[in-house]
């Protein structure tokens, strides 16, 4: 609230009475007006009759203030008064005997009053009429684009023709393309009930292709039932490109829904693709790690704010899974190699204790990991919305990825992983320390599990048995593309996730599964080496 | 009667032979005969306990049989188990009839509640006891031979053909919870009232039901048995031990392969069937992966390759699941997860190949 002499706010009013006036007479365009004048304007119209009021309306509408059409609404709903003490106007919410009120100029609550104490400020139906129609220009010229816009989203809503002139006014001197684009719409929109056939033609033909939901019914209608049969055409032609607009559309909502699945199966199995696919050994604890990732991610959002968790819990998470993975190795799967049966048991044996462990420590129950602000929301891409956490997860198993390849190319572990896979005997002989490259590898495959299970708290419930429900999935997708081939496993995990959401609308999410999985069985009976097989130690297993 | 030759040589089996008959006799001697309150009485919990650990033996012998000889480690074996507890369950449900909560003389009670008009195709003739009987052993055997003709014959071994078994558990898993399979979805087939018109929850059903189990685990683990030891038997382990030395030798292996994968899951599939009545119910979380492992891992604990080892670890270990998940529930997966690596670590040969060693040794 402002707090001014009244001397000051005297002359403050005379001046924005001055500039009002001018505003009315046209002399300039309608200028951004502060609470004073509105209050001023609002003083005269407890006391003004009916035309004073439908004057006052006039005037109100050229100020151009935020609260004027919350204003105009109210005394059209007669929910607008004027309070004696204080000697202001005042909005009332409610219908009760006592009521809550709000300043009318700069909606500040003002508590409750009893409404014999104010004193409503009368309209007719004529005002209503008046009001109505001025509201739906105010917005149009309105100097906030959001509202000029609303103002023609309301239009395309409900069109008639007073607003269609109104529309071709604004259209003249609208600067914004957005809304220049929205205004010709919604004039070819209003052209279509045009007594003139050639114009009901046109008016379809620009309204083609066009996704918003309220042109369909008309040009539909018009296609049926148009008395000249070029119009009828014109609109049978501009439905059908509406139509094949939508399918591309929906089509890319499912191509996305698949990459972004694709995304999270990649996340899942990259890892797996270094420790099964580069050293071949069957890690069924891969699933756990993923887990212990997420509860990092849980834990590290116990004590940092949200928004930065996630950073701090890439690298977090990346170090817990490969040290724990570093633990199995050398404790357990050492002792295994060239056993990849015996391998499988003793870790999944690993699999139940960390369940168990998770379980006991943290409780059973599902943790709440939060999402940060940045990842939250959607966002448009093109005439696509796209959630923001799938889009973000989408980018990040890129990065991860492309991490991981040039990890394993150009650097010198990677090479010596390359040399191990390749061949161990010949590695060691070059002086390669092959277990310290083994218990390495099998970190670093483990550590992308854990960042897998950052991205994975994003997406579902963080709990004891995480994992598990990404274990079949994820040695699918590294059988699939073929083992010891990172790019196998992006080609595999995209193409799974995308063929999944094609399935989806037509067999649902359940039978879409198991028809994924029906046709990986099969396909490993086909080509048992997946899609790119390669060489290495994994082939002999 | 002179007993075969293959049998005599098996001591371990012979004493496995004898245990069964003891226990076979006794139990129910002692659940019927010995009065309530004398403190050898078995109570009815019990013999069914012991029941349900005889059909989970039957699943391990069938195990033990594709690992143990033949070196295909399965991950999908609960599934025919499953497969048969359905078959079974499908009769049981029929043997309802009008005592089902809504009465429907045709329908299980399930297919009255999703408004379904007629009984699925699939679950016409199961109404018979003698066609459900075969089925038992039908479907399981020919989902395997399917499965097992097609995987064997493209080679595909080791570690994929595990990965690629437990999928297919993990596929019927979730086909099962789907209500528009007719299979009951998420409760899968319960409240069985009685089987060839003898009450479920009388004493002597369940008594008859358990002489039964211990008669298929005897006469599931003499067919194994004998299976091995005779000329195909031998075939298996060179398979397991060389495939591609069998392959050469001339001998058809996925033939071999897949013929024997049948009759494991047939066996499988026995053992599901009796298990159903006794715990009285049958639902997709039997097809669950995990279910899959811990048949093999009790295989793993008794020595596999011995299909007497097969029988003492799934008692053993299933013994110790009782009395853990009861006793400290907290504990039983750190268990399980330490028996998995100990046993692979530790016990290559398992219990069984514990006592040998100490044999030999003196």
């Amino acid at each position: 609230m402002l707090s001014c002499t009244p001397i000051r706010a005297g002359f403050l009013a005379l001046a924005l009475a001055l500039l009002a006036l001018l505003a009315l007479f046209g002399a300039s365009p309608a200028r951004a007006a502060d609470d004073d004048s509105v209050r001023a304007t609002l003083a005269q119209l407890h006391d003004a009759d009916f035309d004073g009021k439908t004057e006052l309306i006039e005037k109100l509408v050229t100020l151009d203030h935020p609260r004027i059409a919350t204003i105009l609404k109210a005394l059209s709903d007669s929910r607008l008064y004027y309070q004696e003490e204080g000697d202001r106007v005042v909005i009332g919410l409610g219908d009760d005997a006592d009521i809550a009120i709000e300043d009318a100029v700069s909606g500040a609550a003002l508590g409750q009053v009893n409404k014999r104490d104010l004193d409503r400020i009368t309209a007719n139906n004529r005002l209503r009429s008046l009001i109505e129609d001025r509201l739906a220009s105010l917005g149009l010229t309105s100097t906030d684009p959001q509202q000029r816009k609303a103002a023609v989203e309301a239009f395309l809503r409900n069109p008639d023709p007073a607003g269609a002139e109104r529309l071709r006014v604004r259209l003249v001197v609208e600067t914004d393309s957005e809304i220049k684009d929205l205004l010709t719409m919604a004039l070819a929109l209003a052209d279509l009930a045009s007594d003139d056939a050639a114009v009901r033609a046109k008016a379809a033909t620009a309204l083609g292709g066009r996704l918003q939901p309220e042109l369909r019914g008309p040009l539909a209608r018009m296609a049926a039932e148009d008395s000249d049969p070029t119009a009828r055409e014109a609109a049978r032609i501009a439905l059908a490109r509406t139509e094949f607009r939508l399918q591309m559309l929906g089509w890319a909502e499912t191509l996305f829904f698949g990459l972004s699945l694709g995304s999270v199966l990649i996340l899942a199995a990259i890892g797996l693709a270094v420790t099964f696919g580069v050293m071949g050994v069957i890690n069924m604890a891969h699933g756990e790690l993923m887990m212990l990732g997420a509860y990092t991610t849980w834990l590290v959002q116990q004590w940092l704010p949200v928004n930065w968790s996630l950073p701090v819990a890439v690298p977090l998470a990346f170090l817990v899974a490969a040290l724990v993975g570093i633990a199995i190795e050398r404790g357990i799967i050492r002792f295994l190699y060239g056993r990849p049966l015996e391998t499988l048991l003793a870790t999944f044996g690993v699999s139940l204790i960390l369940q168990q462990a998770v379980r006991s420590i943290f409780s059973p129950l599902n943790r709440s990991v939060s999402t940060p602000d940045w990842m939250s929301g959607t966002i448009l891409l093109g005439p696509l919305e796209v959630t923001l956490n799938r889009l973000v997860i989408l980018g990040f198993c890129i990065a991860v990825f492309t991490v991981l390849w040039l990890a394993l190319q150009r650097t010198r572990l990677g090479l010596e992983v390359r040399a191990v896979a390749q061949n161990r005997a010949m590695a060691r002989a070059m002086g390669v320390r092959s277990a310290r490259v083994d218990a390495l590898t099998f970190g670093l495959g483990s550590g992308i599990a854990g960042v897998a299970g950052v991205a994975l708290s994003q997406l579902t419930n963080v709990g004891p048995n995480l994992g598990q429900s990404y274990i079949v999935d994820s040695f699918m997708v590294v059988v699939f593309g073929g083992v010891g081939n990172l790019w196998g496993t992006l080609v595999a995990g995209l193409s799974l996730g995308v063929a999944n959401k094609l399935l989806e609308p037509w067999s649902g999410a359940v039978l879409a599964k198991i028809l994924v999985l029906v046709f990986l069985i099969l396909f490993i009976q086909k080509r048992p080496r997946g899609l790119f097989p390669q060489r290495g130690r994994a082939a002999e297993v | 009667m002179p007993l075969p030759r293959w049998l005599l040589s098996d001591r371990a089996g012979l004493v496995l032979l004898a245990v069964l008959v003891i226990i076979g006799v006794g139990v129910p001697i002692l659940n019927l005969l010995v009065p309530p309150d004398n403190p050898l009485h078995l109570t009815a919990y019990t013999v069914t306990l012991i029941g349900k650990y005889l059909c989970y033996a039957l699943l391990a012998v069938a195990v033990d049989l594709v690992w143990g000889y033949m070196g295909i480690l399965s991950l999908g074996h609960a599934a025919f188990f499953a497969l048969g507890g359905y078959c079974f369950g499908m009769y049981l449900m029929r043997q309802i009839g009008t005592r089902g909560v809504y009465g429907d003389p045709v329908l299980p009670d399930f297919m009255v509640f999703l408004n379904w008009k007629e009984l699925p195709w699939y679950w016409h003739g199961f109404d018979m006891f003698w066609f459900a009987a075969l089925m038992v052993l039908v479907v399981p055997g020919l989902l395997a031979f399917v499965f097992g003709w097609f995987a064997f014959r493209s080679r595909v071994s080791g570690v994929y053909l595990s990965i690629i078994t437990q999928a297919l558990t993990y596929a019927l898993m979730l086909a099962f919870f789907r209500n528009e399979m007719g299979f009951g979805g998420n409760n899968g087939l319960t409240d069985f009232k009685d089987v060839l018109g003898f009450p479920l929850h009388a004493d002597g059903t369940r008594i008859v039901l358990f002489v039964l189990s211990a008669l298929a685990l005897a006469g599931g683990y003499l067919a194994c048995r004998w299976l091995v030891s005779t000329r195909l038997g031998r075939v298996l382990v060179a398979i397991r031990d060389s495939e591609d030395r069998a392959r050469f030798l001339g001998y058809r292996v996925e033939r071999v392969k897949a013929l024997v994968f049948t009759i494991s899951a047939m066996l499988a599939g026995l053992a599901g069937a009796l298990y159903v009545p006794q715990v009285g119910i049958i639902n997709p979380g039997e097809f669950a992966p995990l279910n899959s492992i811990e048949a093999v891992i009790w295989v793993a604990v008794g020595g596999r390759g011995t299909l007497v080892g097969a029988v003492v670890g799934a008692v053993l270990v299933n013994y110790a699941k009782s009395w853990l998940t009861g006793a400290l529930p907290e504990v039983w997966l750190f268990a399980l997860g330490g028996l998995f690596v100990a046993v692979t670590l530790l016990l290559p040969y398992g219990l069984i190949g514990l006592l040998r060693r100490r044999e030999t040794a003196t």
